[in-house]
């Protein structure tokens, strides 16, 4: 479950701040890292084959865990090894060295820290997402718009400011002019959906393709398009990856007619 | 008796007597005692390791229950196994000091004389006070903040007795007081024991398996083997006539078994040969199971038959040993019947004895008493 | 001293310096003073505090009886207890998050009774911080006041018994001081999990600055933000917990009747 591997993430991002350098040279990928040894096999570096690492905002999981396989059985000889995670936390990874070919956000900003640091190069918006209360199955508080998280006694669960989600549900506050005080501001989008789905909170603000993935564990509430806010997914290859070939390949599939309808099929929007 | 708010006192000035007639079933062990013991009266437990004696002190203190019979102090049923009364631990005017002392390590030696006290609900102050008569009385005041880790052994004896004290038990009990102690501190530790012993107003019972022990400190003695009492009278007579070879070889006797064949006191041995000996008592008639006690000083060694039989006794045999014990020598004879034999080192140097060496032996019939087997002592 | 031994002792004493040492190089030190003068680093550090000795206490208060009842009681299935109750040792702390959420949460099989009893829900609530604490950190006490109960010696209950202590006075007066080192202990080594506890934390309590946010949370949320931050916050917790270990032992450790 993706909250189990945020601890993880969180260790490997330690880690590699206390290894690495921690400057913002491009060139800090070190060569002989454990993730390159896939991209090394590859014959050429123009071939399309070998192992890619996409390091992936954890919102495009289901989407993208779609992708790679119908991207993998499309070009025999690939495969493609995802990292979701925050996208924050995930730039981190990048900038601290961490083997990766693709990176893929949910936000520019993020994306916009990555290219700063030479790590990424000429970022390409896919998809935008758009925000959607959650509520348990049973609507306890009987919750129909934006402005009854504002009720007294209403407890909401939100990400915390600094992820994307968070920073997109507070837009949708403002624009709907209503303040809102959550009783928690979860570490990322799956653990507030986690907290609606298992009634600790009468409702979150999660994204349109959470709640559509969450299935029947919880009960969307849309938001009306003039005080609704979205996020951009812009998605790049990095300048260290050792397979580009491959990574261009993979980001040319997202881009792609088939890759578009993949994404739109799990709640996404078009830029 | 003891649950009242009375912090202590529990039998201080009341003169109780312990009747006992317990059985003990540990396993496969089995101990089986009856006696009483009087106010004031010090009686000694002796037996080997393993004879019994701490689970007799554990059952009275109410560590332990009996298997069967019961425990009377003073009118008070401590223990009934029929009656299925049993008074635990903590509510029997009963006082132990452990062999190991047990003094409360996190207590200074002032707090382990006052625990009783505490624990039966005195404020601390009352009770330190009331322990510092203790101290005072077993000269510990010097010692009285100190932990126990900082006493000599002989210290840490005498707090654990002060601590039993002065929880003002009506019976006293002791197990091996001394055992933990140092040749040299054993001696002054002794006599002082003996003294507050001496002084308890109540039952005590005093377990040892130290004969010098039981003989110095006590005013009767219960001699135990495999949770059977096997012997029960003053340590002088104890001493004098033992009951079984654990004994006799305690207090350094020779003792055989025999039969009773002729009234001048011919016994025939269990173990062979036969010896006349002259009872120090009248025999009681019909008695033909007897013991033969011989002190090892009372028999002469000779290197060739002796002709001038003066004495009555003389029986042939093999030197299997020689051990010097301070100052003279004690020979370890093989024949009918073996002996132990003392001499002095000077004899053993002019007779050239040796092990191996073929030797007679003699002894005076009126160096050699006869008596009645197992006496019944219950 | 053998020398394989010796040196691989070298090999993890560096294993665990050199990323403590990793983090006082990092360390932002120019803008220490600033990060630490945030109310909200000030607020996560003081609920720390507050929250992993509350746990403590908590577990003291409870953990040492069971530790006693594991020790001393034979009854069937005493086995399967023990283990069972040790369990948060090695569940990882977010399953111990979500089980207490299924446990003590608004929906849970206990927790819709507080809620509805009561009107008490502990997630998102400090609170519900010390619960989570108490869930994952008392097992270390229990554990070790359990093994010091086991090893101690029956002897001086038995002493204390025959001067007319009832049981409950020679628990108290002779029992506890006699495991009162192994009771630091294991004090001091649950302090050190509470403070140190994320996953279970998070994941019950949630992440609310000034009522569920925590230190090592703080740490994490600053990580995503600002590194450097991350680094200075993690310093602080450093810092007080060796302060704490430190005066601990200086005081307690060393003086100990059996130490």
């Amino acid at each position: 479950m993706p909250r189990t591997a945020k601890p993880l993430v969180a260790l490997v991002a330690v880690g590699a701040l206390l290894t690495g350098c921690g400057g913002s040279s491009g060139a800090n990928s070190p060569s002989g890292t454990s993730g390159s040894s896939g991209s090394s096999s590859a014959t050429s570096s123009t071939a399309v084959a070998g192992t890619i690492n996409v390091f992936a905002a954890a919102s495009l999981q289901k989407a993208f865990t779609t992708l790679g396989s119908q991207f993998e059985r499309k070009n025999p000889g690939t495969k493609v090894v995802f990292n979701f995670g925050p996208s924050s936390g995930l730039a981190e990874q990048i900038s601290q060295g961490a083997p990766a070919d693709v990176f893929a956000s949910a936000s520019t900003k993020t994306m916009d820290q990555v290219v700063t640091s030479g790590d990424a190069a000429s970022p390409t918006d896919f998809v935008t997402n758009t925000m959607e209360i959650a509520v348990p199955p049973d609507n306890p508080a009987g919750i129909t718009s934006v402005a009854d998280l504002a009720k007294k006694g209403v407890k909401v669960a939100l990400c915390q400011t600094d992820v994307p989600c968070g920073a997109t549900a507070l837009t949708v506050f403002q624009n709907a002019k209503v303040h809102v005080t959550p009783v928690t501001e979860e570490i990322d989008v799956k653990a507030t959906l986690g907290k609606v789905s298992l009634g600790e909170v009468d409702a979150g603000v999660v994204y349109v393709t959470d709640v559509r993935a969450a299935g029947t564990s919880v009960k969307g509430i849309e938001i009306p398009s003039d005080v609704n806010a979205s996020t951009t997914y812009p998605i790049a290859t990095l300048t260290s990856s050792k397979n580009k070939a491959t990574a261009k390949a993979f980001v040319d599939y997202v881009l792609s007619p088939d890759g578009l309808a993949a994404l739109t099929a799990s709640g996404f929007s078009k830029p | 008796m003891t649950a009242s708010s009375v912090p202590l006192g529990h039998a201080a000035g009341a003169r109780a007597s312990l009747e006992l007639d317990v059985v003990v079933r540990r396993d496969a062990f089995t101990l089986e005692v009856a006696t009483e013991v009087a106010p004031g009266e010090v009686l000694g437990v002796l037996g080997p390791n393993g004879a019994g004696k701490t689970t007799l002190l554990r059952a009275l203190a109410g560590l332990a229950a009996v298997t069967s019979g019961s425990i009377r102090l003073g009118g008070t049923v401590l223990d009934d196994a029929t009656a299925g009364t049993f008074v635990p631990a903590e509510q029997r005017p009963v006082g132990l000091v452990f062999q190991d002392y047990r003094l409360f390590p996190h207590l200074s030696v002032r707090d382990n004389v006052a625990f009783a006290a505490r624990s039966r609900g005195a404020r601390r102050s009352d009770a330190r006070r009331h322990a510092d008569r203790f101290l005072d009385q077993l000269d510990l005041t010097d010692l009285a903040q100190r932990r126990p880790a900082q006493l000599s052994g002989g210290q840490a004896q005498r707090v654990a007795l002060a601590r039993a004290l002065a929880a003002e038990p009506a019976m006293l009990l002791l197990d091996e007081p001394l055992a933990a102690l140092d040749a040299r501190s054993r001696l002054e530790v002794r006599s002082e024991l003996r003294r507050h012993l001496a002084d308890f107003p109540g039952p005590v019972l005093v377990v040892t398996h130290d004969p010098l022990e039981a003989m110095v400190m006590t005013d009767r003695l219960l001699v135990l083997e495999e949770g059977h009492v096997v012997q029960h009278g003053t340590p002088a007579r104890v001493a004098r006539r033992p009951a079984t070879q654990y004994v006799a070889r305690l207090v350094g006797l020779n003792l055989y078994p025999g039969t009773l064949v002729a009234p001048d006191g011919t016994v025939a041995l269990a173990t062979g040969g036969s010896l006349v000996a002259t009872p120090a008592e009248p025999i009681p008639p019909g008695s033909t199971d007897v013991l033969v006690a011989v002190r090892p000083s009372a028999i002469a060694v000779h290197t060739a038959r002796p002709d001038h039989a003066s004495p009555r006794n003389v029986w042939a045999g093999t030197i299997t040993g020689l051990e010097l014990l301070a100052d003279r020598v004690r020979v370890q004879v093989q024949g009918a019947p073996d002996a132990l034999v003392d001499l002095t080192p000077a004899a053993v140097a002019d007779l050239a004895l040796r092990p191996g060496l073929q030797v007679w032996l003699s002894a005076k019939a009126t160096e050699v008493d006869v008596y009645p087997d197992r006496p019944p002592s219950r | 001293m053998p020398w394989p031994l010796a040196l691989t002792a070298l090999v993890t004493i560096a294993f665990l310096l050199v990323p403590l040492v990793g983090l006082v190089i990092r360390a932002p030190w120019r803008n220490l003073g600033h990060v630490l003068a945030e109310t909200q680093v000030v607020e996560a550090l003081r609920l720390s505090l507050v929250c992993a000795s509350a746990a403590t206490v908590l577990s003291l208060v409870f953990g040492v009886p069971l530790a006693w009842v594991l020790a001393r009681a034979r009854f069937r299935g005493h086995g399967l207890l023990r283990a069972l109750v040790t369990l948060p040792l090695v569940l990882p702390p977010v399953v111990g998050g979500v089980a207490l959420l299924l446990a003590f949460g608004r929906r849970g099989i206990v927790g819709q009774y507080l809620d509805s009893w009561f009107g008490l829900t502990l997630p998102f609530t400090t609170l519900g911080v010390v619960v989570a604490e108490t869930f994952v950190a008392m097992p270390f006490l229990v554990v070790t006041v359990e093994g010091a109960f086991r090893s101690a010696d029956r002897g001086y209950e038995e002493a204390a018994a025959t001067l007319g202590a009832s049981r409950l006075t020679v628990f108290r007066h002779v029992t506890l001081p006699l495991v009162a080192p192994s009771l630091v202990a294991g004090s001091v080594l649950c302090w050190a999990r509470a403070l140190g506890e994320f996953g279970a934390t998070i994941t019950f309590a949630g992440n609310f600055p000034g009522r569920t946010q925590t230190m090592p949370i703080a740490v994490y949320l600053a990580l995503e933000r600002d590194p450097k931050a991350a680094i200075a916050l993690s310093l602080v917790l450093l810092a007080v917990s060796v302060a704490v270990l430190v005066g601990l032992r200086d005081r307690w450790l060393h003086t100990g009747p059996t130490a």
